[in-house]
Protein backbone atom coordinates (compact mmCIF):
# COMPACT_ATOMS: atom_id res chain seq x y z
CA UNK A 1 0.00 0.00 0.00
CA UNK A 2 1.32 3.37 -0.91
CA UNK A 3 0.46 6.31 1.65
CA UNK A 4 0.27 9.99 0.14
CA UNK A 5 0.45 13.33 1.57
CA UNK A 6 -2.21 14.36 3.13
CA UNK A 7 -2.63 11.73 5.60
CA UNK A 8 -6.26 11.72 7.24
CA UNK A 9 -6.70 10.14 10.52
CA UNK A 10 -8.72 7.08 9.45
CA UNK A 11 -6.31 6.47 6.80
CA UNK A 12 -3.53 5.88 9.68
CA UNK A 13 -6.06 4.32 12.02
CA UNK A 14 -6.92 1.16 9.43
CA UNK A 15 -3.41 0.30 9.06
CA UNK A 16 -2.34 -2.69 10.78
CA UNK A 17 1.05 -3.72 12.64
CA UNK A 18 3.26 -5.49 10.73
CA UNK A 19 1.95 -4.40 7.53
CA UNK A 20 4.36 -3.23 4.64
CA UNK A 21 3.61 0.01 2.91
CA UNK A 22 5.42 2.92 0.78
CA UNK A 23 4.86 7.13 1.25
CA UNK A 24 4.91 9.45 -1.91
CA UNK A 25 4.17 12.75 -2.27
CA UNK A 26 5.68 15.33 0.35
CA UNK A 27 7.76 14.46 2.95
CA UNK A 28 9.12 16.75 5.94
CA UNK A 29 12.79 15.78 7.07
CA UNK A 30 13.41 16.80 10.80
CA UNK A 31 15.02 15.71 13.49
CA UNK A 32 16.73 16.73 17.25
CA UNK A 33 16.98 20.11 16.10
CA UNK A 34 13.65 20.49 14.22
CA UNK A 35 11.96 19.07 17.32
CA UNK A 36 13.23 21.31 19.51
CA UNK A 37 12.64 24.95 17.81
CA UNK A 38 9.77 24.08 16.17
CA UNK A 39 8.08 23.34 19.47
CA UNK A 40 10.34 26.19 20.85
CA UNK A 41 8.45 28.84 17.93
CA UNK A 42 5.27 27.00 18.72
CA UNK A 43 5.35 27.85 22.68
CA UNK A 44 6.74 31.61 21.72
CA UNK A 45 3.32 31.39 19.43
CA UNK A 46 5.33 32.00 15.79
CA UNK A 47 4.25 29.95 12.77
CA UNK A 48 6.57 27.29 11.20
CA UNK A 49 7.72 28.17 7.75
CA UNK A 50 5.84 25.27 6.74
CA UNK A 51 2.38 23.75 8.05
CA UNK A 52 3.03 19.81 9.26
CA UNK A 53 -0.30 19.22 9.86
CA UNK A 54 -1.65 15.59 8.32
CA UNK A 55 2.35 15.43 7.05
CA UNK A 56 4.70 12.65 7.49
CA UNK A 57 7.88 13.28 9.40
CA UNK A 58 10.67 11.43 8.25
CA UNK A 59 13.75 11.43 11.38
CA UNK A 60 16.62 11.33 8.67
CA UNK A 61 20.09 13.68 8.84
CA UNK A 62 20.54 13.44 5.00
CA UNK A 63 23.71 14.18 2.80
CA UNK A 64 22.60 16.70 0.35
CA UNK A 65 24.81 17.96 -2.62
CA UNK A 66 23.78 21.67 -4.29
CA UNK A 67 24.60 22.40 -7.51
CA UNK A 68 23.02 25.39 -9.95
CA UNK A 69 19.91 23.24 -10.19
CA UNK A 70 19.69 23.26 -6.53
CA UNK A 71 19.41 20.41 -4.36
CA UNK A 72 20.12 16.89 -4.71
CA UNK A 73 20.15 14.13 -2.48
CA UNK A 74 22.86 11.66 -2.23
CA UNK A 75 22.23 9.57 1.31
CA UNK A 76 19.11 9.96 3.38
CA UNK A 77 18.47 6.64 5.48
CA UNK A 78 16.78 6.71 8.70
CA UNK A 79 18.26 8.12 12.12
CA UNK A 80 17.61 6.53 15.54
CA UNK A 81 14.18 7.47 16.87
CA UNK A 82 14.83 7.18 20.13
CA UNK A 83 16.15 10.23 20.75
CA UNK A 84 13.32 11.84 19.85
CA UNK A 85 11.92 9.99 23.00
CA UNK A 86 11.29 13.14 25.36
CA UNK A 87 10.08 15.52 21.78
CA UNK A 88 7.63 13.51 20.15
CA UNK A 89 4.29 13.54 22.28
CA UNK A 90 4.25 16.97 22.38
CA UNK A 91 5.47 17.20 18.28
CA UNK A 92 2.23 14.96 17.60
CA UNK A 93 -0.29 16.77 19.63
CA UNK A 94 1.05 20.45 18.72
CA UNK A 95 1.75 19.84 14.66
CA UNK A 96 -0.71 17.21 13.96
CA UNK A 97 1.70 14.90 11.78
CA UNK A 98 0.08 11.43 10.83
CA UNK A 99 3.15 9.74 10.18
CA UNK A 100 6.96 9.17 11.52
CA UNK A 101 9.26 7.17 9.52
CA UNK A 102 12.66 6.28 11.60
CA UNK A 103 14.20 3.33 13.16
CA UNK A 104 14.84 1.39 16.02
CA UNK A 105 11.29 2.52 17.57
CA UNK A 106 9.96 4.86 20.10
CA UNK A 107 9.42 4.63 23.58
CA UNK A 108 5.84 4.73 25.52
CA UNK A 109 4.73 7.97 25.88
CA UNK A 110 4.91 8.50 21.88
CA UNK A 111 2.74 5.18 21.19
CA UNK A 112 0.48 6.79 23.24
CA UNK A 113 0.54 10.30 22.06
CA UNK A 114 -0.01 8.47 18.47
CA UNK A 115 -2.96 6.55 19.52
CA UNK A 116 -4.55 9.71 20.93
CA UNK A 117 -3.96 12.27 17.98
CA UNK A 118 -3.99 9.26 15.41
CA UNK A 119 -0.34 8.34 14.04
CA UNK A 120 1.61 5.94 13.50
CA UNK A 121 5.37 4.78 13.78
CA UNK A 122 6.90 3.43 10.28
CA UNK A 123 10.11 1.36 10.82
CA UNK A 124 13.10 1.65 7.48
CA UNK A 125 16.19 -0.24 7.54
CA UNK A 126 18.52 1.64 9.37
CA UNK A 127 21.48 2.68 6.88
CA UNK A 128 19.62 2.05 3.76
CA UNK A 129 20.51 5.15 3.06
CA UNK A 130 21.17 4.90 -1.22
CA UNK A 131 17.41 2.85 -1.66
CA UNK A 132 16.03 5.96 0.17
CA UNK A 133 17.98 8.33 -1.92
CA UNK A 134 16.85 6.65 -5.13
CA UNK A 135 13.09 6.95 -3.96
CA UNK A 136 13.53 10.67 -3.04
CA UNK A 137 12.50 12.46 -6.99
CA UNK A 138 13.11 16.42 -5.82
CA UNK A 139 14.22 18.04 -3.12
CA UNK A 140 11.16 20.72 -2.72
CA UNK A 141 13.22 22.92 -0.11
CA UNK A 142 15.05 23.98 3.41
CA UNK A 143 14.72 25.87 6.41
CA UNK A 144 16.55 26.36 9.48
CA UNK A 145 19.99 24.91 7.51
CA UNK A 146 21.75 27.46 9.89
CA UNK A 147 20.74 24.18 12.04
CA UNK A 148 23.42 22.59 10.06
CA UNK A 149 22.71 20.20 6.81
CA UNK A 150 21.83 17.06 8.75
CA UNK A 151 19.28 18.91 11.38
CA UNK A 152 17.99 21.26 8.59
CA UNK A 153 14.19 21.21 8.15
CA UNK A 154 13.79 19.49 4.40
CA UNK A 155 10.95 19.43 2.47
CA UNK A 156 11.32 16.32 -0.05
CA UNK A 157 9.00 14.35 -3.01
CA UNK A 158 9.10 11.05 -2.70
CA UNK A 159 8.39 7.94 -4.60
CA UNK A 160 7.09 5.29 -3.26
CA UNK A 161 9.51 5.26 -0.34
CA UNK A 162 9.83 1.92 1.57
CA UNK A 163 9.51 -0.76 2.22
CA UNK A 164 8.37 0.29 5.68
CA UNK A 165 6.83 -2.16 8.16
CA UNK A 166 3.97 -0.47 10.34
CA UNK A 167 5.86 -0.68 13.59
CA UNK A 168 3.18 1.75 15.96
CA UNK A 169 0.40 1.48 14.81
CA UNK A 170 -2.62 3.87 15.97
CA UNK A 171 -4.30 1.91 18.84
CA UNK A 172 -1.37 1.88 20.99
CA UNK A 173 0.22 -1.75 19.87
CA UNK A 174 4.05 -1.87 19.23
CA UNK A 175 6.22 -4.52 17.50
CA UNK A 176 9.14 -3.23 19.31
CA UNK A 177 6.83 -3.91 22.33
CA UNK A 178 6.45 -7.63 21.38
CA UNK A 179 9.93 -8.06 20.57
CA UNK A 180 10.78 -6.83 23.47
CA UNK A 181 8.39 -9.34 25.02
CA UNK A 182 9.85 -12.23 23.48
CA UNK A 183 13.73 -11.11 24.17
CA UNK A 184 12.86 -11.01 27.79
CA UNK A 185 11.78 -14.34 27.42
CA UNK A 186 14.65 -15.86 25.69
CA UNK A 187 17.10 -14.26 28.04
CA UNK A 188 17.12 -17.28 30.27
CA UNK A 189 18.35 -19.45 27.27
CA UNK A 190 21.18 -17.02 26.26
CA UNK A 191 22.50 -16.81 29.84
CA UNK A 192 22.83 -20.48 29.97
CA UNK A 193 24.40 -20.64 26.88
CA UNK A 194 27.16 -18.56 28.62
CA UNK A 195 26.59 -20.83 32.18
CA UNK A 196 25.52 -17.89 34.09
CA UNK B 1 56.41 11.00 3.95
CA UNK B 2 54.86 13.62 1.61
CA UNK B 3 52.42 15.47 3.07
CA UNK B 4 50.11 15.53 0.20
CA UNK B 5 50.62 11.78 -0.77
CA UNK B 6 49.06 10.81 3.14
CA UNK B 7 45.98 13.51 2.12
CA UNK B 8 45.88 11.71 -1.00
CA UNK B 9 45.83 8.18 0.46
CA UNK B 10 43.17 9.54 3.13
CA UNK B 11 40.83 10.86 0.51
CA UNK B 12 41.23 7.34 -1.04
CA UNK B 13 40.63 5.71 2.44
CA UNK B 14 37.61 7.76 2.73
CA UNK B 15 35.95 6.76 -0.37
CA UNK B 16 36.67 3.21 0.21
CA UNK B 17 35.48 3.31 3.53
CA UNK B 18 32.14 4.67 3.45
CA UNK B 19 31.11 3.73 -0.20
CA UNK B 20 31.84 -0.17 0.31
CA UNK B 21 31.32 -2.72 2.75
CA UNK B 22 34.86 -4.75 4.05
CA UNK B 23 34.25 -8.51 1.78
CA UNK B 24 34.10 -10.01 5.49
CA UNK B 25 30.73 -8.08 6.32
CA UNK B 26 29.22 -8.67 2.72
CA UNK B 27 30.15 -12.28 3.58
CA UNK B 28 28.56 -12.46 6.88
CA UNK B 29 25.21 -10.34 6.03
CA UNK B 30 24.86 -12.93 3.05
CA UNK B 31 25.21 -15.82 5.30
CA UNK B 32 22.53 -14.32 7.65
CA UNK B 33 20.23 -13.91 5.52
CA UNK B 34 20.58 -17.21 3.85
CA UNK B 35 20.27 -18.94 7.71
CA UNK B 36 17.16 -16.60 9.22
CA UNK B 37 13.94 -18.17 9.87
CA UNK B 38 12.12 -14.99 10.06
CA UNK B 39 10.53 -13.36 7.39
CA UNK B 40 10.81 -10.00 8.70
CA UNK B 41 14.44 -10.25 9.39
CA UNK B 42 15.20 -11.44 6.20
CA UNK B 43 13.73 -8.92 4.37
CA UNK B 44 15.90 -5.83 6.63
CA UNK B 45 18.90 -8.46 5.48
CA UNK B 46 17.67 -8.26 2.22
CA UNK B 47 17.51 -4.84 2.01
CA UNK B 48 20.54 -3.67 3.52
CA UNK B 49 22.25 -5.79 1.09
CA UNK B 50 20.39 -4.34 -2.12
CA UNK B 51 21.16 -0.59 -0.75
CA UNK B 52 25.41 -1.99 0.09
CA UNK B 53 24.99 -2.88 -3.91
CA UNK B 54 23.72 0.08 -4.79
CA UNK B 55 26.10 2.40 -2.70
CA UNK B 56 28.84 0.63 -4.45
CA UNK B 57 27.63 0.80 -8.35
CA UNK B 58 27.18 4.63 -7.80
CA UNK B 59 30.02 5.37 -5.48
CA UNK B 60 28.14 6.89 -2.63
CA UNK B 61 28.08 6.25 0.83
CA UNK B 62 26.72 3.22 2.09
CA UNK B 63 24.64 5.22 4.90
CA UNK B 64 24.16 8.65 5.08
CA UNK B 65 25.46 9.31 8.69
CA UNK B 66 29.57 8.56 7.42
CA UNK B 67 30.37 9.01 11.17
CA UNK B 68 33.20 10.66 13.14
CA UNK B 69 36.45 9.05 11.96
CA UNK B 70 38.93 7.78 14.20
CA UNK B 71 42.28 6.85 12.24
CA UNK B 72 45.23 4.36 13.63
CA UNK B 73 48.42 5.22 12.71
CA UNK B 74 51.70 2.77 13.10
CA UNK B 75 55.00 3.64 11.58
CA UNK B 76 57.73 6.55 11.46
CA UNK B 77 55.33 8.76 13.05
CA UNK B 78 55.61 12.76 13.05
CA UNK B 79 53.82 15.72 14.37
CA UNK B 80 53.04 16.57 9.79
CA UNK B 81 50.89 13.95 10.10
CA UNK B 82 47.90 14.49 12.00
CA UNK B 83 47.84 18.06 9.49
CA UNK B 84 47.87 15.88 7.11
CA UNK B 85 44.59 13.40 7.74
CA UNK B 86 42.93 16.72 8.56
CA UNK B 87 43.18 17.91 4.97
CA UNK B 88 42.25 14.53 3.56
CA UNK B 89 39.19 14.57 5.83
CA UNK B 90 37.92 18.21 5.19
CA UNK B 91 38.60 17.30 1.48
CA UNK B 92 36.61 13.68 1.54
CA UNK B 93 34.24 15.99 3.19
CA UNK B 94 33.59 17.93 -0.03
CA UNK B 95 34.12 15.54 -2.51
CA UNK B 96 32.93 11.82 -1.68
CA UNK B 97 30.65 13.89 0.35
CA UNK B 98 30.77 13.07 3.76
CA UNK B 99 27.94 14.42 5.91
CA UNK B 100 29.68 16.89 8.05
CA UNK B 101 28.93 15.64 11.37
CA UNK B 102 30.94 17.35 13.76
CA UNK B 103 29.87 20.14 15.88
CA UNK B 104 30.85 22.18 18.81
CA UNK B 105 29.63 19.44 22.16
CA UNK B 106 27.72 22.91 23.72
CA UNK B 107 26.87 25.26 21.28
CA UNK B 108 26.08 22.36 18.61
CA UNK B 109 27.75 24.80 15.60
CA UNK B 110 28.75 22.32 13.10
CA UNK B 111 32.69 23.04 12.17
CA UNK B 112 31.24 21.85 8.18
CA UNK B 113 34.49 19.90 7.36
CA UNK B 114 34.30 17.59 9.92
CA UNK B 115 37.72 18.64 11.72
CA UNK B 116 37.63 20.49 14.65
CA UNK B 117 39.47 20.01 18.06
CA UNK B 118 39.46 17.05 18.61
CA UNK B 119 38.46 15.20 15.48
CA UNK B 120 39.55 13.32 13.93
CA UNK B 121 40.74 11.04 16.63
CA UNK B 122 44.23 10.16 15.89
CA UNK B 123 45.98 7.09 17.65
CA UNK B 124 49.88 6.81 17.07
CA UNK B 125 51.59 3.61 17.80
CA UNK B 126 55.21 4.69 16.61
CA UNK B 127 57.16 1.60 15.46
CA UNK B 128 60.39 1.49 13.85
CA UNK B 129 58.82 0.40 10.15
CA UNK B 130 59.75 1.96 6.98
CA UNK B 131 56.29 2.54 5.86
CA UNK B 132 53.37 4.58 7.45
CA UNK B 133 50.23 2.45 7.84
CA UNK B 134 46.56 4.25 8.03
CA UNK B 135 43.71 2.41 9.26
CA UNK B 136 40.45 4.66 9.26
CA UNK B 137 37.20 3.45 11.09
CA UNK B 138 34.20 6.16 10.44
CA UNK B 139 31.70 5.35 13.82
CA UNK B 140 28.30 6.53 13.39
CA UNK B 141 26.02 8.01 16.21
CA UNK B 142 23.54 5.05 16.39
CA UNK B 143 25.77 2.71 16.96
CA UNK B 144 28.42 4.66 18.83
CA UNK B 145 26.14 6.24 21.19
CA UNK B 146 25.62 2.71 22.54
CA UNK B 147 28.95 2.66 24.16
CA UNK B 148 28.81 1.34 27.92
CA UNK B 149 31.50 1.01 30.65
CA UNK B 150 31.50 -0.94 33.55
CA UNK B 151 34.26 -0.92 36.47
CA UNK B 152 33.56 -4.72 38.08
CA UNK B 153 34.60 -6.07 41.35
CA UNK B 154 37.33 -8.48 39.86
CA UNK B 155 35.04 -10.93 42.20
CA UNK B 156 33.06 -10.91 39.30
CA UNK B 157 35.52 -12.83 36.94
CA UNK B 158 34.54 -14.05 33.54
CA UNK B 159 30.58 -14.23 34.65
CA UNK B 160 30.20 -10.71 35.17
CA UNK B 161 31.65 -10.03 31.90
CA UNK B 162 29.65 -12.12 30.13
CA UNK B 163 26.66 -10.61 31.72
CA UNK B 164 27.28 -6.99 31.21
CA UNK B 165 28.08 -7.63 27.16
CA UNK B 166 24.85 -9.44 27.20
CA UNK B 167 22.57 -6.99 29.20
CA UNK B 168 24.89 -4.27 26.87
CA UNK B 169 23.59 -5.20 23.85
CA UNK B 170 19.73 -6.28 25.15
CA UNK B 171 19.70 -2.78 26.62
CA UNK B 172 20.68 -1.54 23.13
CA UNK B 173 18.13 -3.38 21.08
CA UNK B 174 17.07 -1.80 18.22
CA UNK B 175 18.88 1.44 18.32
CA UNK B 176 22.78 0.47 16.83
CA UNK B 177 21.34 -0.65 13.85
CA UNK B 178 21.98 -4.68 14.42
CA UNK B 179 23.22 -7.07 13.38
CA UNK B 180 25.92 -5.22 15.22
CA UNK B 181 29.56 -6.54 15.62
CA UNK B 182 30.15 -6.78 19.87
CA UNK B 183 33.58 -5.00 20.51
CA UNK B 184 34.77 -5.76 23.94
CA UNK B 185 37.80 -4.38 25.84
CA UNK B 186 38.35 -6.27 28.44
CA UNK B 187 40.98 -5.08 30.95
CA UNK B 188 44.05 -1.90 31.50
CA UNK B 189 42.62 1.18 32.70
CA UNK B 190 38.99 2.56 31.71
CA UNK B 191 40.35 4.64 28.89
CA UNK B 192 42.61 1.82 27.54
CA UNK B 193 39.34 -0.45 27.64
CA UNK B 194 36.96 1.55 25.91
CA UNK B 195 39.19 2.64 23.11
CA UNK B 196 40.75 -1.45 22.61
CA UNK B 197 36.62 -2.21 22.77
CA UNK B 198 36.83 0.31 19.89
CA UNK B 199 39.76 -1.21 18.57
CA UNK B 200 39.11 -4.84 18.56
CA UNK B 201 36.39 -4.08 15.58
CA UNK B 202 39.08 -3.90 13.49
CA UNK B 203 39.66 -7.63 13.30
CA UNK B 204 37.71 -8.92 10.23
CA UNK B 205 34.99 -11.32 10.75
CA UNK B 206 36.28 -14.90 10.70
CA UNK B 207 39.73 -14.09 11.40
CA UNK B 208 40.04 -15.72 14.85
CA UNK B 209 41.73 -14.20 18.30
CA UNK B 210 45.49 -14.67 18.64
CA UNK B 211 44.22 -15.88 21.65
CA UNK B 212 42.06 -19.40 21.51
CA UNK B 213 40.25 -19.07 24.51
CA UNK B 214 39.09 -15.72 24.23
CA UNK B 215 38.12 -17.22 20.16
CA UNK B 216 35.67 -19.61 22.20
CA UNK B 217 34.77 -16.93 24.41
CA UNK B 218 33.79 -14.65 21.23
CA UNK B 219 32.10 -17.54 19.70
CA UNK B 220 29.62 -17.91 22.86
CA UNK B 221 28.77 -14.95 22.93
CA UNK B 222 27.85 -14.60 19.18
CA UNK B 223 25.67 -17.58 19.89
CA UNK B 224 24.15 -16.62 23.12
CA UNK B 225 22.90 -13.08 21.94
CA UNK B 226 21.49 -14.30 18.70
CA UNK B 227 19.30 -16.50 20.72
CA UNK B 228 17.53 -13.26 22.65
CA UNK B 229 15.60 -13.08 19.00
CA UNK B 230 16.52 -8.65 19.30
CA UNK B 231 16.76 -9.48 15.31
CA UNK B 232 17.90 -7.20 12.56
CA UNK B 233 16.67 -3.75 13.34
CA UNK B 234 15.31 -4.95 16.39
CA UNK B 235 12.48 -6.13 14.57
CA UNK B 236 12.98 -9.81 15.55
CA UNK B 237 15.15 -12.24 14.09
CA UNK B 238 17.97 -14.83 14.52
CA UNK B 239 20.58 -12.47 13.64
CA UNK B 240 21.19 -9.82 16.57
CA UNK B 241 24.89 -9.70 15.99
CA UNK B 242 27.40 -10.26 13.35
CA UNK B 243 30.74 -11.20 15.55
CA UNK B 244 31.69 -10.35 19.51
CA UNK B 245 35.58 -9.05 19.35
CA UNK B 246 37.90 -9.17 22.59
CA UNK B 247 40.80 -6.99 23.03
CA UNK B 248 42.47 -7.52 26.87
CA UNK B 249 45.02 -6.19 28.24
CA UNK B 250 46.58 -6.15 32.10
CA UNK B 251 44.80 -3.75 34.91
CA UNK B 252 45.27 -3.09 38.23
CA UNK B 253 45.02 -5.88 40.72
CA UNK B 254 41.90 -4.08 42.19
CA UNK B 255 39.73 -3.49 38.83
CA UNK B 256 37.97 -5.55 35.98
CA UNK B 257 37.16 -2.89 33.44
CA UNK B 258 35.26 -4.25 30.67
CA UNK B 259 33.60 -1.62 28.30
CA UNK B 260 31.65 -2.44 24.90
CA UNK B 261 31.61 -0.49 21.66
CA UNK B 262 28.76 -1.24 19.38
CA UNK B 263 29.63 -1.26 15.58
CA UNK B 264 26.25 -1.05 13.14
CA UNK B 265 25.93 -3.83 9.98
CA UNK B 266 27.74 -0.99 8.32
CA UNK B 267 31.09 -1.55 9.69
CA UNK B 268 33.25 0.27 7.53
CA UNK B 269 36.71 0.22 7.96
CA UNK B 270 40.28 1.02 4.93
CA UNK B 271 43.93 0.86 5.71
CA UNK B 272 46.23 1.58 3.39
CA UNK B 273 50.63 1.42 3.82
CA UNK B 274 52.35 3.98 2.47
CA UNK B 275 55.91 2.89 1.27
CA UNK B 276 59.09 5.79 1.55
CA UNK B 277 59.46 5.38 -2.03
CA UNK B 278 55.53 5.98 -2.87
CA UNK B 279 54.01 3.07 -3.51
CA UNK B 280 50.90 2.30 -1.51
CA UNK B 281 49.14 -0.61 -0.91
CA UNK B 282 45.14 -0.46 0.37
CA UNK B 283 43.16 -2.92 2.27
CA UNK B 284 40.17 -3.46 4.20
CA UNK B 285 41.98 -3.80 7.90
CA UNK B 286 45.11 -3.75 9.15
CA UNK B 287 47.87 -5.80 7.57
CA UNK B 288 50.33 -8.35 9.04
CA UNK B 289 52.90 -7.37 10.33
Amino acid sequence: MILEYPLSKNKVQALQLGQIVSVSGTVFIGRDEVHMRALERRHQGKLLPVDLEDGILYHCGPIMTRDSRGWKVIAAGPTTSARMNKLEPDFIKEFGIRAIIGKGGMSRPTVEAMKEHGCVYLAFTGGAAVLAAQKITRVRGVEWLDLGMPEALWIIEADSLGPLTVAIDAHGNSLYDNVEKEVQGNLEAARLRLGL
Amino acid sequence: MVADLIEETVVQLLRDAVTTLPPDVIEALQYAESCETSEVARSQLRTILDNVDAAGRLSVPVCQDTGVHVFYVTGPVDASIEESICMGVARATEEIPLRPNVVHPLTRENSGTNVAIGLPHVIYYPTGDEFLEITVLPKGAGSENMTSLAMLPPSDGINGIKQFILDTVVEAGGRPCPPTIVGVGIGGTSELAVSMAKEALLRPLGLPNLDPELTILENNLTEAINLTGIGPMGLGGDTTVLGVRICTAYCHTASLPVAVNLQCWAARRATARIYSDGRVRFGRSPFDP
